[in-house]
């Protein structure tokens, strides 16, 4: 009975993408722990939006592959007009239109998109399954350029780069030609300096400040060359859980959310990020496994864009914070304190899971 | 639509899909080892760099100020000393609308109009990220009333200070000086003398007399403290501490009673007194008057009080004793004398026939006497008691000028006496080069005439007559006066007596000080100039008389006839030294408008003998009053 009982809770759960789920997330915590100023409050706060996600997670997980395929362009299409609604009516705060007012709540659309772009596209491949031609990358392309551009009017161009990142995975993985993707890579080449002049001024400065932070070391420098100071000062094995001068005296800006690999850093130096990336190293490998044994189109190109957005998250993160990759507000996966990205990651991992545990279902 | 038909193959699909996500592997495995390889380079190879960085971010040396020096009179009176107190301070940069959050602090503690006046004074003086206070000593009740009310004001803060206070007010104002906020002058001077790092964090400097002077054994060394800041400059915890070590206590000359006593015997008149100790040279009494209270300087002068000192007629802030040069009248003749005797120019038998004037050979120009009549057949004795005009004309032709120069300059006239605090001027001894140097002019004759009862292109400060008196005092040495008595270690409260740095003797004949001495006293015996303020002394005083001629008023000045026939009134001077048979103090006084030297100075010499000598305050104030009835000088 209790065998029964437990059976139907994680049924449905990986158990290796799910301990490695569970490391991180627990690293997470620590972290915002320290971050906090060794504070209880923000570690509840970061539980609260944890539990909440990993409800998710478990959701996701029990929901069919097939009835994700089919909510897939209804969530899609409902998104768009959220997207619309915000070009008309949105809210503006911090100088970007991002939020939409429903009367009871503030939303942010983009974040539906996190999921709902790559779901539509994978969508959209499986039905196009026996014919594809290259026309179908057209409409592909075109599903994804709206929802990206609506976005990075807002503007919001770090989700607009993910959201992007996640579609491009979808169509990459369906198999867009070599020589289309060079000729794009080209093209992009070409239109760098356009799209130079059409960024705004602070997307410019942020850009800038990655080439030369000192230019401005107390103002668009200043998050970068503290974060810096914070990683390198702390060496091969850090100063020590709650010891790191850079975070705890302030100096670090951001240090609970997007900067929050500083912290880290910082007080468990190199071994410490070691330790994250090989965590990261196992999810996503983890996620790669399940997009290559999934039975169908859809399963296939959901996981390996989740996966692969999983991926870039972390990446341009730590490039970020690490001073290789310019400014974007894109926080730490799962370690970052915050509830709406955690919940559209673990919401992602939740679909993996159930993409892995369906098939197996149907294949035994 | 060669792509086209290639999809056709869903197991041909799983090996691109398959090839895509290996290429994607490849892919994440290069970024991440590029992000590793980046992270390696920050933590391990740059680990040193950043670390200096996280420190220099994290540690701040903060400066700990030494406390100032207290200044003591010779008998341990507190001259100037410290105090802490509450000052609310407002840094400008960090208030959006300086004037609107002072109007708002008004309405929480009592603001003047003089703390604005001041605040905005200093506000021009400095940088905008100093703090600068609107308020000093605040009382408990307005630091409790601030506080409750601080979240209101950003930008502004109280701070614990340690204050200069001056317990004695304007007594003795001009020895000691004052501290005053530093200024630009300052730290270019502080620059030039490599004593920066000292300064950090130090507010005040002294300024003028004895706290300018000795400000180096005042200040003290700067110690230091390191502490742990924030990113936002805040103090979270000390690292570490190396102690300030105090400036040196003073012990300075003065003898504080001594100094009231002169300087109530001057009563409404301007002027100055300086009292030696003949031997050695100490300072026991400098007065210059009106005085001024140096505790306005403290926190920075406010545009008001500073316009009233500067802009007053009677400059308070001029230091009269060192720098004011005035013709020294008659009080030089017993110098004439005494260098007539010593170049052999005179005897003291030599006697003239006084007509009341004298007249240059083939020169129809009368140089008067004071006394219309003439004084009848006067030797030098007598010159000197009465203070014949007549034969100090002679006396200075038959000697020239170079050699009156050459004496003069031997007793200290027309440079400066070295006196040990800052400002004093020099005075003039003239002699034919120094004519022609300054004029481009021959020396006449007649300008010998009027050097020799002390006018003319003659000046000297009362310092100087202060220290030519004193070594007439002391049979022939000069002496260079000094405030400095003694300096207490800061740490070990050693008391370290500075000695007297005297000069060699003159070599001036025992018999001809003698003779000049036996003169000055009987000036204050009946039938001398200063006959009438000497009564009933039970010692001898040595003295001599002087008036000097007021020349002219400066155009700029207003118009008021009582002040107009105060102004042209002659300065009155008097120079003395006590007890005559063994000198204890000599001094030289100066009486700004004060017509004969026997009316209004010599009275205050009196007191301040009796006082000294006696122990014993005049029993009734005479009123200085000048008489124009009677001339005598």
């Amino acid at each position: 009975m209790i065998s029964r009982l437990f059976e139907k809770i994680v049924g449905r759960i990986d158990g290796p993408l799910m301990a490695a789920l569970a490391l991180t997330l627990a690293l997470g915590l620590t972290v915002v722990y320290s971050a906090g100023g060794a504070s209880l409050d923000r570690v509840a706060g970061q539980a609260r939006n944890l539990a909440v996600a990993l409800l998710a997670l478990w959701l996701f997980a029990h929901v069919p592959p097939q009835l994700l395929m089919r909510l897939a362009l209804p969530t899609y299409l409902a998104g768009l007009a959220l997207l619309v609604g915000v070009a008309l009516f949105g809210e503006v705060r911090n100088g970007a239109r991002r939020w939409l007012s429903l009367g009871f709540t503030t939303i942010q659309p983009s974040e539906v998109m996190k999921i709902g772009v790559p779901l539509v596209l994978a969508w959209y491949f499986h039905r196009r399954e026996e014919a594809l031609r290259m026309r179908d990358f057209a409409v592909a392309a075109l599903l994804l350029a709206i929802p990206v551009g609506l976005i990075a009017r807002q503007p919001d161009l770090g989700t607009a780069l993910l959201i992007f990142a996640s579609g491009f995975f979808v169509i990459f993985l369906a198999g867009l030609s070599w020589k289309v993707l060079v000729s794009l890579v080209a093209g992009g080449a070409a239109s760098l300096p356009f799209i130079w002049s059409v960024m705004h001024d602070y997307q410019r400065r942020r850009i800038l400040t990655l080439l030369d932070p000192m230019e401005d070391p107390l103002g668009a420098g200043y998050h970068i060359i503290q974060s810096t100071i914070a990683i390198g000062s702390g060496g091969v094995l850090g100063k020590g859980w709650l010891n790191g001068t850079q975070a705890q005296l302030d100096f670090v800006p951001e240090r609970s959310t997007d900067f929050i690999l500083a912290v880290f850093g910082e007080e468990f130096g190199l071994a410490g990020n070691v330790v994250l990336i090989v965590l990261y190293l196992l999810i996503i490998g983890r996620g790669l496994m399940i997009a290559a044994n999934a039975s169908t189109v859809f399963a296939r190109l959901a996981a390996g864009a989740i996966t692969l957005t999983f991926f870039t998250y972390a990446f341009v993160n730590m490039g970020m914070v690490s001073g290789i990759l310019p400014v974007v507000g894109v926080p730490l996966p799962m370690v970052s304190y915050g509830g709406t990205a955690l919940l559209s990651i673990l919401a992602g991992f939740g679909i993996l899971m159930s993409i892995s545990t369906h098939k197996q279902l149907v294949s035994s | 639509m060669i792509v086209g038909t290639a999809f056709r193959d869903p197991q041909r699909n799983i090996v691109v899909f398959r090839n895509r996500l290996t290429f994607a592997v490849v892919a994440i495995l290069a970024a991440f080892a590029i992000l590793l390889g980046r992270l390696s380079w920050l933590q391990v190879v740059q680990r040193e760099y950043y670390h200096t960085l996280a420190e220099q971010n994290r540690i701040s040396v903060v400066p700990v100020v030494p406390n100032r020096g207290i200044i003591l009179d010779r008998n341990g009176e507190v001259l100037a000393a410290n105090y802490s107190a509450y000052t609310l301070e407002i840094t400008p940069s960090r208030v959006a609308n300086v004037d609107r959050a002072i109007d708002e602090l008004a309405t929480v503690i009592d603001v003047q109009p003089r703390d604005r006046r001041r605040f905005r004074k200093l506000q021009e003086e400095s940088k905008n990220f100093e703090s600068l206070p609107i308020k000093t000593r605040l009382t408990e009740e307005e630091v409790a009333r601030f506080a409750v009310n601080r979240f209101r004001f950003p930008g502004f803060e109280i701070k614990a200070r340690v204050f200069r206070s001056y317990p004695q007010g304007e007594l003795a104002s001009h020895a000691i000086g004052y501290i005053g906020r530093i200024n630009d002058a300052d730290v270019k001077r502080i620059e030039s003398l490599g004593r920066t790092t000292n300064y950090k964090g130090t507010d005040h400097i002294g300024k003028l007399g004895i706290e300018g002077a000795y400000e180096e054994e005042l200040h003290g060394a700067t110690g230091s403290e390191k502490v742990e800041i924030d990113a936002g400059g805040r103090a979270i915890r000390s690292l570490g501490r190396s102690e300030p070590q105090s400036g040196d206590n003073l012990v300075v000359t003065l003898d504080l009673k001594l100094q009231r006593v002169a300087e109530e015997a001057f009563q409404e008149y301007r002027g100055a007194l300086v009292a030696l100790d003949p031997k050695t040279g100490e300072v026991l009494a400098l007065v210059s008057r009106p005085g001024f209270d140096p505790n306005l300087f403290v926190d920075g002068i406010d545009p008001v009080n500073w316009e009233a000192l500067n802009n007053s007629p009677d400059k308070p802030l001029n230091n009269r004793a060192l720098r004011g040069q005035y013709p020294p009248g008659s009080t030089i003749k017993p110098f004439m004398a005494l260098a007539a005797l010593e170049s052999k120019k005179r005897s003291p038998e030599f006697t003239i026939s006084d007509p009341g004037y004298f007249t240059l050979a083939g020169v129809a120009h009368r140089y008067r006497d004071w006394k219309k009549e003439g004084h009848g057949s006067v030797n030098m004795h007598k010159s000197i008691v009465i203070s014949c005009d007549t034969y100090y004309y002679g006396l200075a032709v038959d000697m020239g000028i170079d050699t009156i120069h050459d004496f003069l300059t031997r007793v200290g006239f027309g440079a400066k006496t070295g006196i040990d605090i800052e400002g004093e001027l020099q005075g003039l001894a003239p002699s034919q080069e120094w004519k022609w140097q300054r004029f481009r002019q021959k020396w006449f004759t007649g300008d010998t005439v009027s050097v020799g009862i002390g006018q003319g292109y003659l000046l000297a400060t009362p310092v100087q007559l202060a220290a030519a008196v004193a070594t007439l005092a002391n049979g022939g040495t000069p002496v260079h006066p000094r405030l400095l008595k003694g300096v207490q270690d800061g740490r070990t409260h050693e008391v370290r007596d500075v000695p007297a740095r005297n000069g060699q003797s003159l070599g001036i004949k025992p018999e001809n000080l003698k003779l000049i001495t036996a003169a000055m006293v009987d000036v204050t015996r009946p039938g001398g100039t200063a006959a009438r303020a000497s009564q009933g002394a039970t010692y001898a005083i040595a003295a001599k008389t002087g008036t000097a001629q007021v020349i002219a008023m400066k155009q700029d000045q207003k118009y008021d006839e009582k002040r107009v026939k105060e102004q042209f009134r002659d300065h009155a001077l008097f120079i003395a030294y006590a007890p005559a048979d063994d000198p204890k103090l000599a001094m030289a006084i100066l009486v700004e408008n004060g017509g004969h030297g026997g009316d209004t100075a010599a009275p205050i010499a009196r007191q301040v003998f009796d006082y000294y000598l006696l122990g014993k305050m005049a029993e009734r104030k005479p009123k200085l009053e000048p008489r124009d009835d009677e001339e005598n000088d």
